[in-house]
């Protein structure tokens, strides 16, 4: 069990989604069960029909010009989601209180700034990459960490995590350690996302992309709609704010784009989080599922769920309001989470109709108000890879 | 501060180098193996995925392999670091053209080959193995914090852990940004100290990182993993050894390996 007084304090926390940009938004969005899902209207990709849960204004957050070599869609998402909820000022201040080389950076993310790989190759000049693209540091997966290392200054650890849809979830993880170990006094950790072909034209060669608006563990579901998003979360020892109690991270060893069909890597993943916080499942108030709205991943979590947590424990996915975010979908939902912990809206699950029968009790279409002490994030990734967090009032 | 691990078990592949004992012969005196081939063909996938595993997976999997085999472990309850500066380089280019000229034409394989823990998915299925496993990337600071997140996890008591750095070649008009060459893996069973290991004790700090010089790391220095490349000549070698691996700008990550046990 861990030591309470040694698990992390979320001291702040923002997410920037087709929901909205910052958690006021967000907010709004849930409480008026307003989706973000759009229209593919994702140019040159918008001949595939499906929705996307777009952000608006990521193509207007210019880069200041100190951090021009960094220009790219992703690291201007990232950008933008600094600007919510005062995070930029939040982390000076913080830097301010430990030290820049105190604060570790640890990011999640998915494809990182290969959108902007996708583009050069779409504009190659004489078989090589235009001169405005000839920038080696975005092409590849640290683009993302290297961006935010220097747009926020901080000398500490500084490291992209990269292991598909739990990337962002699995980075309060590994801060964790890094803190518990010494290496850090405190993190900024977080996932950015951007759609581009690679994950549109992907998942939808997997037949896993869904035409109309996505419905997590609806019984009629039939794919997921992506999504794109950008959150952050400042971790500190001490100070005030909800806990990271306790996180579980599993292997399904089963498939590398198909979840264990018994969900074992899911149960071990929720199991070691509760385990590692000394919490009975039975305290869990709230769990954010990853709830993908895919036919296989949503029978086998429900079922997951259902077999883990008793009749009192409320759970839903929040994918019909940003999509599917991936590398992003284990932060944004955490600030979800987060929430619903010190604001009390329990948000359900949209677009959800008839559930599928393999849900449980547990399993919740419409929104609701409870005093949460303790919530939980799934994410669950290709190759297998899984993590649970489990938050908590102390 | 000070972070002291202990090394059980380590593995390594280059082109041309295919193994722990073959990097020895040639940092001793110069000798290569008359033949080795284009890329090792890890056991421990069946045959079919053998021959379509991207280079990476072949690369990664096989030096984790050795490295267990070496420290006597057991793979199925390692939890495991993968650390790859770039990841598989020839299925970025391979998206890139593709959803260029026919985007339809993405496959499920190259798609699901395409995420970045690809070779950390394949390395739990293959070992069946249930532990946790983390994929990540820090420019020429990969291998420093690998070895940072795989301290941490040993410090926090889930050792003996798995750590695996690896880049394999650009190729395409990707090349130009992200240049690459050969194949370069090395792996560590790393525990707690007191396992029974060599000494491997790591420090962060400010400093710049010691020029690699060494006949391996000249060998295989167009690498994007080169860095990991003088930790292996220093555990090749009997004596007690400092370096400094790149850990970001104007950082460090100070390594002392002990003398041999």
């Amino acid at each position: 069990m861990l030591n309470k007084t040694h698990a992390p304090v979320v001291r702040t926390w923002t997410a920037t989604s087709a929901a909205g940009h910052g958690r006021q938004a967000l907010n709004d969005a849930l409480a008026a069960r307003r989706s973000g899902l759009r229209r593919n209207d994702f140019a040159p990709f918008d001949g595939l029909p499906c929705h996307i849960g777009r952000v608006d204004g990521v193509e207007d957050a210019h880069l200041p010009a100190a951090l021009a070599d960094w220009d790219c869609r992703n690291n201007r998402l990232a950008w933008l989601g600094l600007q919510a909820d005062g995070l930029l000022e939040a982390v000076a201040r913080l830097a301010a209180e430990v030290g820049r080389d105190r604060v570790a950076i640890v990011i999640g993310t998915s494809t990182s700034s290969i959108g902007a790989t996708e583009e050069a190759y779409a504009r190659l000049e004489d078989g090589r990459f235009p001169a405005d693209l000839d920038r080696p540091r975005i092409h590849t997966p640290h683009s993302l960490g290297g961006f935010l290392q220097a747009a926020l200054d901080l000398h500490g650890p500084c490291v992209t995590v990269a292991t598909a849809c739990s990337s962002s979830a699995k980075v309060f993880a590994q801060a964790a350690r890094l803190m518990a170990a010494g290496f850090a006094d405190a993190a900024v950790v977080g996932g950015i996302d951007t759609l581009c072909g690679s994950v549109l034209y992907g998942f939808n060669s997997l037949g896993l992309v869904s035409e109309a608006p996505c419905r997590p563990f609806d019984a009629g579901r039939n794919g997921l709609s992506l999504g794109e998003a950008a959150g952050y979360a400042l971790l500190t020892r001490d100070g005030d704010g909800p806990r990271l109690l306790g996180w579980g991270e599993s292997s399904d060893a089963h498939h590398m784009s198909s979840p264990h069909p018994e969900g074992l890597g899911a149960r071990l993943a929720m199991q070691g989080a509760l385990d590692r916080a000394g919490v009975d499942a039975s305290q869990v108030d709230y769990i954010n599922l990853h709830g993908t709205a895919t036919p296989k991943n949503d029978e086998i979590e429900a079922g997951a769920v259902a077999a883990l947590f008793g009749p009192d424990t409320w759970a839903s996915s929040t994918k019909g309001w940003t999509g599917h975010t991936l590398g992003a979908a284990g932060i944004l939902e955490s600030v979800i989470a987060l929430e619903a912990l010190t604001g009390g809206l329990v948000p359900g699950t949209l677009n959800a109709q008839t559930l599928d029968p393999a849900c449980g009790p547990q399993l919740r279409t419409g929104n609701g108000r409870r005093d949460c002490r303790h919530v939980m994030n799934n994410s669950f990734g290709f190759g297998g890879n899984n993590c649970s967090l489990l938050f908590g009032l102390t | 501060m000070t972070t002291t691990l202990e090394l059980l078990g380590l593995g390594y592949w280059s082109s041309g180098l295919p193994g722990v004992d073959a990097a020895g012969d040639f940092l001793r005196d110069g000798r290569e193996p008359e033949a080795c081939p284009r890329r090792p063909a890890p056991d421990l996938l069946a045959a079919n995925e053998r021959r379509r595993a991207p280079d990476t997976v072949a690369l990664a999997l096989e030096v984790a392999m050795q490295a267990c085999r070496d420290a006597g472990a057991d793979p199925a309850r390692l939890p495991s670091v993968f650390a790859s500066t770039h990841g598989e380089l020839s299925i970025t280019d391979f998206m890139g053209r593709t959803l260029a000229e026919s985007p339809g034409d993405v496959s499920p394989t190259k798609f699901h080959n395409s995420v970045h823990n690809a070779a950390a998915g394949y390395w739990t299925i293959g070992a069946g193995c249930m532990a946790p496993a983390t994929a990540l990337s820090a420019f020429e600071a990969t291998l420093a914090e690998g070895l940072l997140e795989a301290a941490a996890q040993v410090a926090a008591g889930e050792g003996p852990v798995l750590l695996v750095a690896y880049d394999a070649a650009s190729t395409g008009p990707l090349a130009s940004v992200s240049a690459s060459e050969g194949l370069l893996g090395a792996a560590f069973v790393l525990g707690a100290a007191g396992s029974g290991g060599r000494a491997l004790a790591i420090a962060p700090g400010a400093g710049e990182a010691t020029p690699a010089t060494g006949a391996l790391a000249r060998r295989h220095a167009g690498n994007a993993m080169a860095p990991v490349l003088p930790l292996v000549e220093a555990l090749l070698g009997e004596e007690p050894a400092t370096l400094a691996l790149p850990a970001g700008p104007g950082r460090v990550l100070t390594v002392s390996v002990g003398a041999r046990a």
